[in-house]
């Protein structure tokens, strides 16, 4: 393995509840820290000091068949790290199939303008039956969904740009506080929904949103796909699938405290099996790095997903990071920096400014 | 403190945040930004230093509109109010973070989750201002568009409190495993989902959150209707009034208690909070010169005619701000002008004649008699800090309130002389908190922790409401 090689990958840590592993909280001395957003505060400050470029909170309108039944709202929750953090990006993820897209964008505008342009959204959708009928809605087909995915991201970019930049003008000679040309309804009509705007909020600071989706239902719209295979091995060769950005999904058990990765897990696995379809990593630090100098230049970031996030995730923090940032392969990382600068997206241009003389 | 001190009604304040309002000056150099997220963070932290209750957001969910265009003189655009409040959690400590949220253009389950994520990340501080709308208009922004009929508006608003509530009770209490030993994280019953079938939605929804310190978010409501007066009665802990005159107060007070006990509740259980403008200064001399100053920065020409251009329902282009009213009755129209906010009264002929001669009697042009006229529905406090002092006194001992939500005229720094000057001298009367009674906001409020004796219980296969 060469150490020459360079990339600018992103490492994207996921955070939710106290570990990936339904037995994390197995660690902990109080089970109700699954919910307990001051500690996810101090996991969440140590990342960012440690060098993650961004972190996400996985969320779902379903309860969660395995380890903790419970989650905070996911924006709430990047919302609340928002305020406390500098440099890392936070993307919750987000269903678009049942949620009203004029909140999911206003939500996610708040978002961005809280965190000073470091917000993005992963999209989750599922369509099941169950998350249906807590909103009185019916399931929807796997084919159906990739279509509703890219009319809610569509809607949401036009209300991110429904209000341009300089659109608050504060004019005292003529008494308006904005200038009701730089604002523009959106008019948006989809198969299953249709938003009139102008946004309640002004356009973000970023503009637009890094938007990640599922890689099997990405059309358009999009960022970068978030994309898994069933192993290892199949996650190097998958990397190549498809053109554009493209984020590795992996879950991993390191050695800690005198303890093989190996059995670890099956301690964990003992108490709840971990059921997942996402590639696993089980071994040591170095393994792990020398697996990412493989993965990282192939793809334009890692989604990792410890087990536990207090042992590995602090393991992986100690360990791989520092040896991984010496080789070249991670994107840099400043403070101030908004997430698209961060994912090398160049500055956003808004989609009405060119409409001046259609204005409203 | 004297035994005296001790038996005294205490006020307490909260601080309404609008966002989007005529009243709030944005002509002037002191006036910060609207939306960004350090304003929001300035004004919370000056009211917690001065011991509010609770920090209120505002929302429309629609840009407001006047005569057909979006309307362009007032300030405008506002964050999804749970988002900043989660937010603004991080950096508070004891203030209450009150979240206006409308039942018609929300999912129950959506919503009922949202805040009470709000409530445990900020350790029961959470609460919800309950509004609700039959408005076509703002519907178009959403999935099921202008669905609910006026008449059902109250109705509809009170099956999705019902629903909220049965859903922030259903994992009761100690359900969470409390050592990593236990057989699973969660020990105790299991949540039963909560099931609905009504006119207006249909869900079944397991809860995903357990109960905060507080029980549940507190509710807010400021209906002011007879029915939106029963609705607070029955669901409601604190009531945002429009009654902030000591009489108006003191009626709005007896007329709330024998709704409340007619609902089957303590007196106690709903607080009433009347909305208030604070314009405050060394000397009563100064105050009043600053009323002018704010009357002016509040409402220029432009201002003046918009807000005519409602009653009189049409534009106005033409007239002089300078020069007397119109001279002609107003042309009576089916839906407002200026939509997502004022609205045409049912009696504008009337209303305009009077105040044709009010303004022909009183000398006054147009804009002389529009910033005579405005001010704010509730409460309007002008004067020194010692007399604004002694008027709280007396509400105080009327018991007629239990404190007051303050609408900022200016952003962020607008409480800074409640704050600075005002709170210390009611600190000193005894009328106001020296320090937060708890860590939750019905603590600092005064309000018991609910029971969960809400809780719907299974009877076979028939959900049974016990108790809402």
């Amino acid at each position: 393995m060469s150490t020459h090689d360079r990339s600018d990958s992103l490492l994207i840590l996921e955070a939710d509840g106290v570990g990936s592993h339904p037995a994390a909280w197995r660690y902990q001395e109080n089970p109700s820290n699954a919910l307990d957003i001051v500690r996810l505060a101090r996991v969440v400050l140590s990342a960012e000091s440690e060098g993650f470029h961004a972190v996400s909170f996985q969320d779902s309108r379903a309860v969660a068949v395995q380890g903790p039944r419970g989650g905070l709202d996911a924006i709430q929750r990047a919302a609340y790290l928002g305020a406390v953090t500098h440099s890392i990006g936070l993307l919750p993820v987000i269903d678009a199939i049942y949620t009203e897209p004029f909140h999911l964008a206003t939500q996610l505008a708040g978002l961005d303008s809280i965190s000073g342009g470091r917000a993005g959204w992963i999209v989750l959708a599922e369509g099941t039956e169950q998350q249906g009928a807590a909103v009185g809605r019916d399931a929807l087909a796997v084919e159906q969904l990739a279509g509703e995915i890219a009319d809610v991201v569509r809607v949401s970019r036009s209300l991110w740009d429904s209000w341009e930049d300089d659109a608050v003008i504060k004019d005292v000679a003529t008494g308006r506080y904005l200038d009701r040309t730089k604002l523009h309804y959106t008019d948006f009509i989809g198969n299953r929904f249709s938003v009139k705007g102008p946004a309640i909020s002004p356009r973000p600071i970023q503009g637009q949103l890094p938007v990640l989706v599922p890689e099997t239902l990405a059309t358009q719209g999009h960022d970068a796909v978030l994309f898994t295979a069933p192993d290892l091995d199949q996650l190097l060769t998958a990397t190549g699938a498809s053109a554009g950005a493209r984020i590795a999904e992996l879950e991993f058990v390191l050695d800690a405290a005198g303890e093989s990765a190996a059995s670890r897990l099956a301690q964990l696995n003992a108490w709840e099996n971990w059921d997942s379809e996402r590639a696993r990593f089980v071994g040591s630090a170095e393994e792990l790095i020398t697996y990412l100098r493989s993965l990282l230049p192939l793809v334009a970031g890692v989604r990792l997903h410890p087990a536990t996030l207090e042992i590995d995730a602090a393991e992986f923090s100690e360990l791989v990071l520092p040896a991984l940032r010496s080789t070249n392969l991670l994107a840099d990382l400043s403070t101030g920096a908004t997430l698209r600068s961060t994912f090398g997206l160049p500055p956003a241009k808004n989609q009405f400014a060119h409409l001046a003389t259609n204005a409203i | 403190m004297s035994s005296q001190q001790n038996t005294k009604h205490q006020l307490r304040l909260g601080v309404f945040f609008q966002g989007v309002n005529s009243s709030t000056v944005w002509k002037t150099p002191e006036a910060g930004s609207q939306t960004d997220f350090a304003s929001f963070r300035r004004l919370v932290q000056t009211a917690e230093r001065g011991i509010f209750s609770a920090f209120f957001l505002g929302e429309g969910l629609r840009l407001r509109e006047h005569l057909g265009q979006i309307h362009d003189l007032d300030v405008a655009g506002r964050p999804d109010a749970q988002t900043m409040l989660a937010a603004l959690a991080a950096v508070t400590k004891n203030i209450g973070l009150v979240a206006t949220q409308n039942t018609t253009y929300n999912d129950p389950a959506d919503l009922a989750h949202r805040l009470a994520s709000l409530d445990l990340i900020s350790g029961g501080r959470a609460a919800w201002n309950i509004v609700t709308t039959d408005n076509s208009w703002t519907g178009e922004n959403f999935r099921r568009g202008g669905y609910l009929a006026h008449e059902d508006r109250y109705t509809h608003a009170e099956d999705f409190v019902k629903l909220a509530k049965r859903i922030w009770d259903s994992w009761g209490t100690e359900s969470i495993a409390r050592d990593a030993k236990a057989e699973a994280w969660l020990t105790g019953q299991h949540p039963d989902p909560v099931v609905h079938q009504g006119q207006h939605y249909s869900i079944r929804y397991t809860s995903r959150l357990p109960r905060s310190s507080q029980g549940r978010p507190v509710l807010f409501q400021a209906g002011d209707s007879a029915e939106g007066r029963d609705f607070a009665a029955r669901q409601a802990d604190v009531i945002f009034s429009a009654h902030g005159g000591l009489e108006a107060a003191k009626t709005f007070r007896e007329d709330i208690k024998a709704r409340t006990l007619k609902a089957g509740r303590p007196v106690g259980a709903v607080k009433i909070m009347p909305g208030a403008e604070f314009i405050l200064a060394p000397t009563p001399q100064e105050a009043v010169e600053k009323q002018w100053w704010v009357k002016e920065h509040q409402i220029g020409p432009q201002q003046a005619i918009a807000y005519l251009e409602q009653f009189w329902g049409q534009s106005l282009t033409q007239l002089d701000p300078e020069g007397p009213l119109p001279d002609f009755d107003p042309q009576i129209i089916a839906s407002d002008v200026t939509r997502g906010s004022g609205f045409q009264n049912a009696k504008a002929i009337e209303l305009t004649r009077a105040w044709r001669a009010q303004a022909r009697d009183e000398g006054l042009n147009v804009l002389q008699f529009v910033r005579a006229k405005s001010g704010r529905v509730g409460g309007s406090f002008v004067g020194s800090y010692t007399q604004v002092a002694e008027r709280l006194e007396e509400y105080a001992a009327s018991g007629a309130v239990d404190g007051f939500n303050i609408t900022p005229w200016l952003v962020p720094t607008g409480l800074d002389d409640v704050v600075n000057h005002l709170v210390p001298e009611l600190q000193e009367r005894g009328i106001y908190p020296s320090e937060y009674a708890g860590q939750t906001l019905r603590e600092n409020l005064g309000l018991a922790r609910p029971e969960t004796s809400t809780l719907p219980r299974k009877n076979g296969n028939t959900w049974i409401e016990v108790a809402v």
